[in-house]
């Protein structure tokens, strides 16, 4: 026979040992880092340099740190929300829309009843949030579940469309008329406000994202629920053979994925922009979504993770001032997740050199 | 005059949904062959990025659009080789790999793209009408008054239909997509096929990406894609895996994204964003239709589409 047979020759494990899977995964990040290292050198930058200045950015300071949890904190529920879904292999890519349309639901509420009083204005911002962001997410998880219409397409699309929806409204019907004709809606009231630690832009919203994900482990690893979903996830054959009924997780699970990146919407304008605008996130997301990869889909290991993306995120930021774009943060994540991906085959296979005849 | 007037409009706007769709039928096609070897790649926006931003910086350094062509798909074809390698040496899950290219090739051209943003291309691809055909009433200036581009996809649909359908090779390509373990006991090199197909798709959906930024709105801007690459994506699914009607589609779908532009003209008055929204939602609506009138879509999926291929299971 001819042709080739691939470099090397991988032979898969009695078991994925769970000592292994740590190790590789720093290892990989590791190697991530250097990789971008190289490619900042080639580009005319003194990468050692820039990558202390990101980490000292990040890290370096408590002013950084804060900052660093401000923009975990979106990270952290749309991870969690997105993890609910992959654990069942539901691709919601749409977390980035979710999180828009929580954002628009729970601004709905101050713009429109100013005067709530706190104990009122923040649980309806919530409720308001987190139902909005579900039954966004329910939009292409109807059509998956009846039909089979694949859910990674529809949940993208429908992100460029929440985040359009929003820029109609702050362009439009819902532009503060004292706002000098700038695309952001009325301010909130005081009442619609989250609360900040200290004097930091750090606000409790960092604890609904804690909550969150005592909730999901208490799930995934101790109800009926979460054992169909790990079955369903685990081979759909299977949880089919043992009755379970796909249909109504594909939609439940949707729900409260997308419910939970509708909170994160609601925790960023209410607890950081205090109004509705137009970019509200980075593409939160999108990163939302190497960082449940990177921490296989554990809730715990999200929080972590979560802090070291958002690291990453005010590290971009910062090394926009020696010239560096801030898109090397955004390339450093797809870069990162391409060696988990690989790093994975490591703990999956043991790896041969050779080639891949069968033996 | 009136009714002229108006079929000049629907002339134009035909003729936008031509050019519009063109981009998205280079990534379409590229997808098809990679999903026809039976590997799915999500990376399609970031290959189209990273080949707009490529071409456009060589079609400037060169000032020649030629130049920007051969960059783009050489950066495609580069990019998609990552998942190549990740998806059929380290059958990696394809679905993660392709987003891992998506947003690496967005942060990866707005990197590279950084200084480019705002610069004028005093060089891009022009229309140059086809002697003869250009002059056709009706049909002339809808297909035959492009750039050079657009007529290359009409050689290359038709191309693309007899490699697949009446050639050998063609026909071990869909053997790969349909049944690896068979291909391979046959003595087709599935490895290398793959990976082969794999790159040919990344160099095609920079292709893609580059005519945005060299002949579409010659200019480069951070995401200038805007979900183009999704689109083509879905575009695949619409066109059960066959190239002609993956043209028919990308026109299509071309022909949403020239209303937008060209509701204005018409005199309706709708906010722009909601305009903006058309592709988007169009896409979805397609899909549902298309998926759940006829299960020929899902039937006219490559068997082992997304499926990695060991020698050693099955």
């Amino acid at each position: 026979m001819k042709g080739m047979r691939g470099f090397v020759r991988l032979e898969k494990r009695g078991g994925v040992s769970g000592t292994s899977v740590l190790p590789v995964t720093i290892l990989s990040v590791l190697l991530s880092l250097a990789f971008g290292g190289i490619f900042l050198q080639l580009t005319g930058h003194d990468a050692l340099e820039i990558y202390g200045l990101m980490f000292s950015g990040a890290f370096g300071s408590a002013y950084g740190i804060s900052e660093t949890l401000v923009k975990a904190i979106p990270l952290m529920l749309a991870g969690l929300g997105i993890s609910l879904a992959f654990r069942m292999k539901l691709w919601n890519i749409g977390a980035e829309g979710q999180l828009y349309i929580g954002a628009f639901a729970a601004s709905w509420v101050p713009l429109t009843f100013p005067d709530l009083p706190a104990y009122e204005m923040i649980p309806a911002m919530i409720l308001l949030g987190m139902a909005a962001g579900g039954l966004w997410a329910l939009l292409p998880a109807i059509p998956r579940a009846y039909l089979g219409v694949n859910e990674i397409i529809s949940t993208l699309m429908l992100n460029y469309v929440a985040i359009l929806w929003v820029d109609y409204l702050v362009f439009g019907p819902w532009k503060d008329p004292k706002g000098f004709n700038f695309p952001l809606s009325a301010p909130f009231s005081e009442a619609a406000r989250l609360g900040t630690v200290g004097n930091t832009r750090v606000h409790t919203g960092i604890f609904f994202a804690l909550i969150v994900a005592v909730i999901i482990y208490i799930i995934i690893n101790r109800t009926k629920w979460g054992f169909e979903i790990r079955v369903i996830g685990e081979s759909e054959p299977a949880a089919r053979y043992a009755g379970m009924d796909i249909r109504r997780n594909i939609l439940l699970v949707m729900l409260v994925s997308g419910a939970i990146c509708g909170l994160a919407g609601m925790t960023e304008v209410s607890g950081i922009t205090g109004r509705l605008q137009p970019n509200l996130s980075p593409g939160y997301g999108y990163t939302a979504i190497i960082v449940a990869w990177l921490s296989k889909l554990n809730p715990f290991a999200i929080l972590l993770v979560s802090v070291l993306f958002g690291g990453l995120q005010v590290g971009g930021y910062l090394v926009q001032t020696s010239g560096v774009p801030a898109s090397v943060a955004t390339m450093l994540q797809g870069a990162i997740l391409f060696f988990v991906l690989g790093g994975d085959i490591l703990t999956r296979y043991r790896i041969r050199p050779g080639r891949g005849e069968v033996a | 005059m009136a009714e002229s007037g108006q079929t000049n409009v629907l002339i134009l706007i035909l003729a936008t949904a031509v050019t519009a769709g063109t981009p998205i039928l280079y990534a379409a096609l590229g997808e098809l062959l990679a999903e026809r070897s039976g590997i799915i790649n999500l990376g399609v926006e970031g290959m189209m990025l990273t080949g707009a931003v490529c071409g456009f910086m060589a079609a400037l350094a060169f000032q020649n659009p030629w130049a920007g062509v051969v960059a783009a798909m050489l950066a495609g074809g580069l990019v998609s080789a990552i998942h190549a390698f990740l998806t059929v040496t380290l059958r990696a899950d394809q679905v993660v790999s392709g987003l891992a290219l998506t947003i690496f090739g967005t942060g990866l051209s707005g990197f590279l793209g950084k200084n480019y943003v705002g610069t004028p291309l005093p060089a891009p691809f022009s229309a140059k009408p086809l002697a003869g055909l250009g002059d056709i009433p009706v049909f002339g200036p809808i297909f035959f008054q492009h750039d050079p581009l657009v007529y290359i996809t009409y050689l290359l649909v038709p191309a693309m239909w007899v490699f697949f359908y009446k050639t050998r090779p063609g026909l071990h390509l869909r053997a790969i997509g349909e049944n690896p373990w068979a291909a391979d006991s046959l003595g087709v090199p599935v490895f290398l096929s793959r990976y082969l197909y794999v790159i040919a798709g990344g160099m095609l959906a920079g292709l893609g990406g580059a005519y945005l930024s060299l002949a579409y709105a010659p200019s480069w801007l951070e995401n200038m894609t805007a979900g183009r690459g999704w689109i083509a994506v879905a575009l695949v699914i619409f066109a059960i895996w066959n190239p002609v009607r993956a043209m028919v589609g990308a026109y299509i779908f071309g022909g949403i994204d020239a209303l937008g532009f060209r509701f204005q003209v018409l005199g309706v008055m709708v906010p722009p964003f909601f305009l903006k929204m058309l592709p988007y939602i169009f896409t979805v609506l397609v899909l549902i239709v298309v998926i759940g009138r006829n299960r020929t879509a899902r039937a006219g999926s490559p068997g082992a589409l997304g499926m990695a291929f060991d020698r050693e299971e099955r």
